[in-house]
């Protein structure tokens, strides 16, 4: 297909479109709003066969999407910010129901200070609720990550819900130029929607959700543990798949001039392509340095970042969220990946852009000069009046 | 017409099976056999946390016979508006086509505190499902603490008897006039002790074209403090009173029902509520010469309601 204009919302609210789920049900809230106004569009022409649900809140969002999906429908939604803290309780019912839900997040900052813009607190407090995370750095992953998403959560050896993250307003809002598939192409490629158990097979009555006691509990969050190892391997080879039908081929993380390099930064989202100009420009000046893009959170890559950062000298890793009282939650993780290494680089945590503040690329560079010069403390905060 | 001839009803497959770990003397399986006998379609059940969910689904066994939801405490009805919402798409492309009813249970902390916006949503957005609150006046799952349905002047563990304050000092909030306020299809408030009654109105239920609501009171032998095997006695005292009056709203209209309808027809004796309050426990502090007035303001509240009823049903 030609390539067209639109923002992230936008992207998101065709690819669903396209795909033509059986249920959406959601709450608007800003950033993400667009998308849920322009599939109400959708609904309102007949363009889609969705049942299309406007909830009174998140928490009742969620709980439809729950509802539908354990009655064996193909169901997606999408939130920011308060809406999915609003959503927490139902999130690990959803991953423990192991229903494959598909959520868009419009990265956005918690209350309070109430705050509209970017950062990844909402989504990085959601971490440890049994969801897949994948981070898109520009409208045109967020709409690829879309279409894979429903392969991924579906995949029978998965059945794990996902968060398609995206960053408010710098993503959400901002026109880009991007390539869409065509109908035809997304149909084929994100196939029919096969249940594995429903609430609506009549012949056979299952109890979902039942109570579960000390016998069992541990036994079903271990299942859960399970699932989530096979999430690489199925996601390894949808993004195989999508490559052949693009040839745009997503991996865990994205690399850039790291094969020299002796320094590099870390980040997800929007952040991850202002790191790439900054390389350039540092390149450009002599210096030895790269950056990552990481886009799969949950689960966590390990094993793929110990393997990517081996050999550096300096990391430095950038969050945009913070875990108030220790550090900002991705650098622990970075670091505890590392830690069996032989050569561990020196590893430092940057925590930025809280509330959307703009994080800008003299910034960027001033974290590869800290690197280089073996500065900064353990914990810094970049681009905050102190 | 609601077949309620107890032999045939008698006759009927159960939906709701024995081995659940309800406490004895519970009314709760009685009133949801009841009301699952008043529709032969095929029934997907939401149930929300408490009593009734936890005790009938302990993992790997299920009282349920027909298919069955848990999700949360406050989230019955989306819970239930996603299985429809899935119905209605699925049936939409031709993959469903059989007849379903939809019905949600939950205890009065899920319907008239946490999970009421959820409800007051779904029934806003006109889900075609029956929600049956199953009303025992209090958080009796987590050790009978006080709900927006306790009585005035009730013991709970959250609003004890003490020396200066009498158990709660509120009285319940009129959820099933806050409901009917939606101006849905069907409402309604019931009892276990009159099945025919109760079944009727849930027949109604199911079958109104929209949201329909059912308030079942529901006597707790260990909340109310009274002999498990007095259950239904207790049920029929909270009609007898006026503490419960039988009634329903469809399509606009209020009508009292059975026995209520005998006691604003002449037909039955009113009684006091002081013989409501002597027979439970949970009241015991206010036959203290102390409490004497709370009595009498509970006495009050009843029959300011039943008078405001008998407007509303133009009698």
């Amino acid at each position: 297909m030609q390539n067209v204009a639109m923002n992230g919302d936008q992207a998101i609210a065709l690819a669903w479109k396209q795909i033509d789920p059986d249920v959406v049900a959601a709450y608007p809230i800003t950033p993400q709003t667009i998308i849920v106004e322009a599939f109400s569009e959708f609904v309102a022409d007949g363009l889609v066969n969705t049942e299309y649900v406007c909830a009174e809140s998140e928490h009742s969002a969620m709980s439809l999407c729950i509802g539908a999906s354990a009655a064996g429908a193909r169901v997606c939604t999408a939130t920011a910010s308060a809406g999915l803290a609003f959503m927490w309780e139902t999130l690990y019912i959803a991953s423990g129901m192991r229903l494959p839900i598909v959520m868009a997040v419009a990265n956005r900052a918690l209350s309070g200070p109430i705050n509209i813009h970017c950062d990844h607190s909402d989504s990085m407090g959601a971490r440890d609720s049994g969801w897949i995370q994948i981070y898109a750095e520009n409208v045109q992953e967020a709409y690829d990550n879309s279409l894979m998403a429903f392969r991924i959560a579906e995949h029978m050896d998965v059945r794990l819900p996902i968060m398609t993250c995206l960053d408010g307003f710098i993503t959400t809002h901002s026109l880009e130029r991007f390539q869409p598939l065509s109908d035809e192409e997304v149909k084929k490629f994100v196939g029919e929607y096969r249940w594995k158990q429903s609430l609506l097979d009549l012949k056979h009555p299952s109890s979902m959700g039942p109570f579960d006691w000390t016998d069992y509990y541990f036994e079903h969050k271990y299942q859960q543990a399970e699932a989530m190892k096979r999430v690489p391997g199925i996601i390894e080879s949808v993004s195989e798949d999508f490559a052949q039908l693009t040839g745009r081929k997503y991996e865990f993380m994205e690399p850039y001039r790291l094969e020299d390099a002796d320094y590099a930064v870390v980040a997800m989202g929007s952040t991850a392509g202002t790191l790439k100009d900054v390389v350039d420009e540092l390149r450009a000046e002599g210096k030895n340095v790269g950056s990552v893009k990481l886009r799969l959170f949950r689960p966590f890559p390990a094993a793929e970042i110990a393997k990517t950062l081996q050999g550096l000298k300096g990391v430095a890793v950038m969050d945009r969220a913070m875990s108030t009282g220790a550090s900002g939650p991705l650098f622990p993780e970075v670091r505890s990946a590392m830690f069996d290494l032989k050569d561990r680089p020196r590893i430092t945590n940057y925590i930025y852009g809280l509330g959307g503040r703009d994080i800008k690329p003299e910034e960027l560079s001033s974290v590869y000069e800290q690197l280089m010069q073996k500065k900064g403390d353990t914990i810094n905060y970049l681009g905050v009046r102190v | 017409m609601t077949v309620t001839n107890l032999k045939l009803l008698s006759e009927k497959e159960d939906r709701y099976v024995e081995g659940h770990r309800l406490c004895a003397g519970c009314s709760e399986p009685i009133i949801a056999r009841q009301v699952l006998m008043a529709t032969d379609k095929p029934v997907v059940v939401s149930n929300a946390t408490g009593c009734f969910e936890v005790s009938s689904s302990i993992y790997p066994f299920t009282s349920w016979k027909v298919p069955w939801i848990h999700s949360a405490f406050e989230n019955a009805a989306p819970t239930i508006g996603g299985v429809e919402a899935a119905y209605l798409a699925l049936k939409r492309k031709g993959k469903m086509q059989e007849d379903v009813r939809f019905v949600s249970f939950g205890g009065d902390g899920a319907t008239y505190d946490i999970g009421f916006q959820a409800i007051s949503g779904a029934i806003e957005r006109g889900s075609h499902f029956l929600y049956v609150c199953l009303n025992n006046e209090a958080y009796m799952n987590t050790g009978i603490q006080r709900s927006g349905a306790t009585q005035r002047g009730a013991q709970t563990t959250t609003c004890p008897a003490g020396t200066c304050v009498p158990g709660k000092k509120e009285f319940p909030k009129d959820l099933t006039r806050i409901i009917i306020a939606h101006d849905l299809p069907y409402a309604a408030q019931a009892s276990p002790h009159n099945f025919k009654d109760l079944i009727e109105k849930s027949a109604k239920g199911f079958e109104a074209n929209g949201p329909a609501f059912l308030n079942v009171v529901a006597p707790c032998p260990r909340g109310w403090r009274f002999d498990s095997a007095k259950t239904i006695e207790i049920s029929k005292l909270a009609v007898d009173t006026c503490i419960w009056p039988l009634y329903e709203f469809e399509n606009g209209a209020w009508r009292l029902t059975a026995e209520s309808k005998r006691i604003a027809e002449g037909g039955r004796p009113k009684l006091p509520v002081s013989d409501w309050l002597k027979s439970q426990g949970r009241f015991s502090h206010l036959t203290k010469e102390k409490w004497a007035f709370v009595a009498d303001e509970i006495q009050k509240n009843v029959d300011k309601k039943w008078d405001e009823l008998l407007k509303l049903c133009k009698l």
